[in-house]
């Protein structure tokens, strides 16, 4: 359906109902950039916060009322699929953003103001630094940066070709790189993950793109209906389409920070300020599983027993690495990035499954994560030496008996993600298992069995710190979250217990939804 | 003939022009070194020592650079759309003005930021 | 849950269940009523302070008269007929396969409905004195509520997704109460301990899960039945292992025997209702449950008795060394729940018996462990048995109750324990000599320890401090060991007699296999009470013609290492930790340093370019990249060797 010159040129259709939620967020972030430009410092913020709170919530409206009951048509001249799988990880990143973007608000638990520096481009510790913290600026960039990229990760979850793939790919993580590189405090540590995540980022685009190429030399078309439709003519030079697809996996790999391109996980959820590691860990894992899903399903669909034996490698080494390093670890920051990798590992599981029930449990298993995460890491925020985070797990000892609440609530997501029953992380597992059996991918399920009792170890650590501890003397102080960061978490904490005991809804909307179109 | 070999032959193509290229200019080169030689080429700007604790590093020359280059391929975007112009009609007019739409809201940025500014 | 479906056929017939109605369909009341004490008190905050410990033990109380109604219901209707499924709503569906929450409530449930109901009802109404000033008692009656909720959903589970949820509720209630007094740091690790075997229990229960989920389609108890029968022989015997592994972690079972001696750091209630009479057990519900499955594997069977015989000798031997009256205790519980592992291993000749030592258990213990909570409460929480002696004066009620207890465990007839223990040598001997022989061994040992524990406490000189008043405990406490005490006496011969529990549990375990035994049974009989005799007989010439030291003497080689769980630690440490350690340390270290040490050598390799190479390379990125192209050329590698 790509448009040819040479047999007479059509017109490009755009069919702009389909397209509506991620043109209002781009919109939104565009308007975002005019804000930057055109209001004056004071209200400037305020603005914005406004503009990307509607943003977000006006994009899911406009989802569930417009687009949800029209989808099933390729958008764009076949470049974008508006499916039951895109809409559901579409609506699934709204949701998980707009509370990310509720922990971007905050101002109440730094004494100085929001997580983020107040000018990116002042030398940490220097004079001009110390005025602009004084004048409690801030760089309100964050929010139309934000917003492009919640708009790039909407369009990958949906991209039906190698071009828009990459592009989306693009637009969803530039903006992220920039974000990891803007804490308030730690701005040291900051800035040198953000170059890491930067450089290591471009490398894996690089195989991405390389292996696109490759896609398209063995089939002679970048939309994902050709490349399907030359696997099944059996057109095309075989290893074209083997590199192809290994170097697209290692591209999705590294954004689903699977073992061995996870590396940049730890350090980079260690440096982004909060709520941004909140983001990323939530909803650009839900939007990179999502393109994987659709690559892999439906370019490669007919290919399964090519790509499988590759994704059990992967899947294996990711849960049994991510599992045991995260055993070790001392900061919490590191503790939930390693065991982000597991989760991984864990999501993994269900996409080799390669069957309708893999995608649906893998779409469950995304939002139950991308709940708990968000919680998690939400609650990381409040616990505090002084100005910075007590992220050393040593200073969260005791945290049971100085704050039940906080305590309780995130031991209900760390259980959540050890896959107890009546949460949500429970049925996930149970869900991308069970597709995986009946895949034939058994062994998997064995090691995945094995290793959450594992993982469950390096959970209950914390949750046996919190309670069964002595707090040190010097015990960190607690920030009480303002209104922003409670909803955020109250709305987590309801949704994993939710899911794990009524997961009927979510489940069936998964099922319903989880048919790709081609 | 195996489809393999071409891709190999590729390869070994690329690899073998850049061993070539790194191997010849260090045999035929003269090897007078000196400190700038060492350098790392960073765009004019001495890489070392880095103003820390002190001055800003300047980027004004980056960003008008940058902003050149974004220009530059607004321009190589708007080429295509003039050969099949015709064809595309009102609605490549639409889109077209939305693409320059959309590159003058960051040089809006750009500009009210105080971007263009040398000194 | 269709009308009538035929649950699972066995030798003796099938057992049908039909729709729950009437006074059956108020089964999900008998979990929802505990449920609802456990949310009001965890969640009312300070304001359920006065009311909630009361409210805790009257819903528990109402969840028993509900039972009750229920089984004298269930006596009256003829005995085909006695099953009855109820199917609340689909809890998952997932395609053509479903989960729902359903319950089945048959005569093997509606045992455990009693035994959880009652017992657990008597040990709220025993912590409403042992607790008295305990300034965090509504939580700890919260998470009693909470227990006996799961307790029940697991026995009442029609499928063993739902089992799976409240074996994961029973385990979590036990992990809180453990760790209840988390003040102190060695309780802390007694909790963590007991949560890390359980989950290693659990991957069995999981896997087993699964394997039906692909073998049946369903995890239903009757859909599994129906099914076991056509599936694999090796399918059946890998089901029946897994299930065998998750009782071994949940019953404390060798090898995952270890928590079970530190989890006795809880409030001695705890003890009483979680780690002697209800959930310990549930390793054996499990098994007796999944009979149909365990019926076709014989190998699977074996392991069972295998597991059960060594563990009733481990605990007897252990219990023989603890000077820590209730890890002495612990040590008597895990024996004890293998000779039920061990009688549940025998098949059908030994199913029903193996509920039947596991309901008398439930009584005795419960009473023993309210005894030794009761003396604790007398002596200033003071556990160690060298420092106790002659309490029977000081405490009559609870010294009577105590030894009710005793005879009943050490199986002196006409005492609880007797009929039950008694059946299941029987049926061991019946099985293999030898394993006959391991029980009547097991028996002598029993009684030696029991003897040793209740001369110690109750018998010979006071050994107590100066500062020490024992008393008797107050009403609240005393009634329930009573009750309990009772129980222990009337209850084996009830059951007994007129081989009621057999032809209760006929409708789900089959009938009971004959077995010929050489000698007359009344022989077999004799042999095991002059063996028990001979038991007590040496804790007598031990423990109360000489006097007991306060120090622990030093004692033999096997002493010292029953004192020390026959190493159990040590053995977990050296086998399980040690290597996981190390593991792990070496992951570490190829992720700092020999991705990195890799760069740095194959930079050196290129030759004096080394030094050039660091220049462009600042940080550790390098090694990252390093590792993503290792990854790249794995990812092709496997995808080409696919190819090959």
């Amino acid at each position: 359906m790509m448009p040819h010159l040479a047999d007479g040129f059509t017109s490009p259709t755009f069919e702009y109902q389909l397209l509506a939620p991620m043109l209002i967020v781009f919109g939104g972030a565009i308007v975002g950039v005019l804000v930057e430009a055109f209001t004056p410092r004071g209200p400037r913020r305020t603005v914005q916060v406004a503009l990307g709170l509607v943003t977000l919530v006006v994009a899911f409206v406009v989802l569930l009322a417009v687009t949800r009951p029209k989808l099933g048509d390729l958008a764009a001249s076949g470049t974008v699929a508006i499916d039951g799988p895109a809409v559901f990880f579409q609506g699934t990143i709204l949701v998980l953003a707009l509370l990310s973007f509720l922990l971007f608000v905050e101002r109440g638990v730094d004494s100085a103001g929001d997580a983020f520096t107040p000018s990116g481009a002042t030398i940490p510790g220097s004079a001009s630094e110390r005025e602009l913290v004084a004048a409690r600026v801030s760089q309100t960039e964050v929010w139309p940066l934000a917003l492009f990229s919640v708009g790039g990760m909407m369009l990958f979850v949906a991209s039906n070709d190698l071009l828009t793939f990459f592009v989306a790919l693009e637009v969803m993580s530039l903006p992220l790189y920039l974000l990891v590189g803007l804490a308030r405090r730690r701005r040291l540590l900051s800035q040198e993950a953000a170059l890491k995540y930067f450089l290591l980022g471009s490398f894996s685009s690089a195989f991405l793109l390389f292996g696109s190429a490759f896609l398209f030399g063995y089939s002679g078309s970048i939309s994902f209906t050709g490349i399907y439709d030359s696997l099944s003519s059996g057109v095309g030079l075989d290893p074209l389409l083997l590199i192809g697809t290994g170097m697209v996996a290692i591209g999705l790999f590294f954004k689903v920070g699977a073992v061995p391109f996870h590396s940049w996980v730890p350090d980079v959820y260690q440096g982004a300020p909060t709520p941004v590691t909140a983001f990323m860990a939530a909803a650009t894992k839900v939007a990179a599983f999502g393109a994987m899903l659709r690559i892999f399903y439906v370019a490669l669909g007919d290919y399964d027993w090519n790509w499988r034996p590759m994704f059990w490698v992967v899947t294996i080494l990711t849960i049994v690495v991510g599992s045991i390093l995260a055993i070790t670890q001392t900061d919490i920051k590191r503790m939930l990035a390693y065991s982000s990798v597991a989760q991984a590992g864990f999501i993994l599981t269900g996409v080799t499954a390669a069957s309708d029930s893999g995608l649906s449990s893998t779409m469950f298993y995304l939002v139950a994560y991308g709940f708990a995460t968000i919680g998690a890491f939400a609650l990381v925020t409040l616990v505090r030496d002084g100005t910075s985070e007590a992220t050393h797990l040593s200073r969260w000892a005791g945290l049971g008996r100085r704050s039940p609440i906080i305590a309780a609530v995130l031991s209900l997501f760390l259980l959540s993600f050890a896959g107890i029953p009546l949460t949500s992380g429970f049925i996930g597992k149970f869900l991308v298992f069970e597709a995986a059996v009946n895949g034939g991918a058994t062994p998997l399920v064995i090691v995945g069995a094995i290793f959450s009792a594992v993982a469950a170890f390096f959970y209950v650590r914390v949750i046996v710190l919190m309670y069964f501890s002595d707090p040190p003397d010097d015990a960190p102080s607690l920030a009480l979250p303002g209104a922003a960061t409670t909803l955020a978490v109250a709305v987590c904490a309801a949704g994993t217990v939710a899911l794990g005991v009524v997961p009927g809804p979510v489940i069936d909307l998964a099922q319903e939804a989880a048919a790709f179109i081609r | 003939m195996n489809p393999i070999v071409p891709i190999l032959f590729l390869g070994l193509l690329a690899f073998g022009f850049a061993a070539f290229s790194i191997l010849a200019g260090s045999l035929s080169g003269p090897k007078r070194y000196s400190r700038v030689k060492l350098d790392a080429y960073e765009c004019g700007i001495e890489p070392t020592p880095q103003p820390i604790g002190g001055g800003r590093f300047p980027v004004k020359y980056y960003l008008t650079a940058m902003l050149f280059i974004l220009f530059d391929i607004e321009i190589v975007f708007l080429y295509p759309w003039a050969v099949a112009f015709d064809q595309l009609a009102i609605f490549g007019l639409i889109e077209m003005l939305l693409f320059i739409l959309t590159l003058g809201v960051a040089y809006a940025y750009v500009w009210r930021r105080g971007g263009l500014e040398w000194d | 849950m269709n009308a009538a479906a035929v649950v699972h056929w066995s030798e003796g017939g099938q057992q049908v269940v039909s729709d729950a109605t009437g006074v059956f369909g108020l089964t999900w009341l008998l979990i929802a009523l505990p449920l609802l004490g456990a949310v009001v008190l965890l969640l009312g905050g300070r304001r359920t302070n006065s009311f909630g410990p009361l409210l805790a033990t009257a819903l528990v109380g109402v969840a028993f008269l509900l039972g009750l109604v229920q089984f004298l219901q269930m006596v009256g209707e003829p005995a085909a007929d006695r099953s009855f499924a109820q199917s609340l709503f689909t809890w998952a569906p997932i395609g053509d396969f479903s989960v729902d929450v359903g319950f089945q409530l048959d005569p093997l449930s509606m045992a455990f409905v009693l035994l959880v109901t009652f017992v657990g009802g008597l040990v709220h109404v025993y912590s409403l004195g042992y607790m008295a000033n305990d300034p965090d008692r509504r939580r700890f009656f919260g998470y009693l509520n909470l227990f006996v909720a799961s307790m029940l959903l697991l026995v009442l589970a029609s499928n063993y997704v739902l089992v799976y949820v409240g074996w994961e509720g029973v385990g979590l209630a036990s992990y809180l109460l453990i760790g209840f007094w988390n003040a102190k740091a060695e309780y802390a690790t007694a909790a963590k301990k007991a949560f890390v075997m359980n989950r290693v229990g659990d991957i069995g229960m999981s896997l087993a899960i699964m394997l039906m989920v692909t073998t049946f389609g369903t995890t239903a108890f009757s859909g599994v039945f129906s099914g076991v029968e056509q599936a694999s022989s090796g399918v059946v015997l890998a089901m029946g292992l897994l299930l065998l592994l998750a009782a071994t972690g949940k019953s404390a079972q060798l090898p995952l025997q270890a928590w079970l001696g530190d989890a006795m750091a809880g409030p001695t209630p705890v003890s009483a209702l979680i780690h002697a009479a209800t959930m310990v057990t549930a390793g054996v519900y499990l098994i007796v449950r999944s009979n149909p499955i365990f019926d076709l594997s014989d190998g699977a069977r074996l392991a069972v008795v295998l597991v059960g015989v060594l563990t009733l000798l481990f605990g007897a031997f252990v219990g023989t060394a603890k000077d820590d009256i209730k890890k002495a205790l612990a040590a008597s519980t895990m024996s004890q729940i293998g000779y039920m592992i061990l009688a549940a291993g025998l098949g059908p000749a030994g199913y029903a018996f193996a509920i039947f030592h596991l309901l008398t258990h439930g009584f005795f213990k419960a009473g023993l462990f309210l005894g030794a909570g009761s003396v604790m409460h007398g002596m200033d929480d003071e556990v160690n048995m060298r420092r106790y002696g002659g309490l029977r004066k000081a405490m009559p009620i609870t010294f009577i109750t105590f030894f009710v207890g005793y005879l009943a465990i050490i199986g002196i007839p006409p005492f609880a324990g007797f009929f039950s223990k008694d059946k299941i040598i029987e049926a061991a001997l019946a099985d293999n000599v030898w394993l006959g022989v391991a029980a009547i061994l097991g028996a002598g040992i029993t009684a030696f320890y029991m003897s040793r524990v209740v001369f110690m406490t109750f018998f010979g000189e006071q050994r107590w401090a100066d500062d020490v008043h024992p008393h008797e405990s107050p009403r609240s406490m005393t009634v329930p060991m009573v009750l309990l005490g009772i129980g222990s006496v009337v209850l084996g011969y009830v059951l007994y007699s007129g081989s009621r529990i057999v032809l209760w549990l006929e409708p789900v375990v089959g009938p009971e296999e004959e077995h010929e035994l050489g000698i007359p049974v009344l022989a077999i009989t004799a042999i095991i009470i002059a063996v028990t005799l001979v038991g007590v007989a040496i804790a007598y010439s031990m423990y109360l013609r000489k006097p007991v030291p306060v120090q622990a003497p030093l004692g033999t080689v096997v002493t010292r290492a029953a004192r020390q769980d026959f190493y159990q630690d040590a053995f977990n440490e050296s086998v399980f930790m040690r290597p996981g350690q190390y593991l792990t340390r070496f992951l570490v270290f190829f992720d700092n340093r020999v991705i990195d040490g890799f760069v740095n050598g194959s930079a050196a390799l290129i030759g004096g370019g080394s030094a050039r190479l660091r220049r462009w390379q600042t940080g550790f990125v390098r090694s990252y990249a390093l590792s993503m192209l290792a990854g790249a050329v794995l990812v092709v590698g496997v995808l080409v060797l696919v190819r090959l």
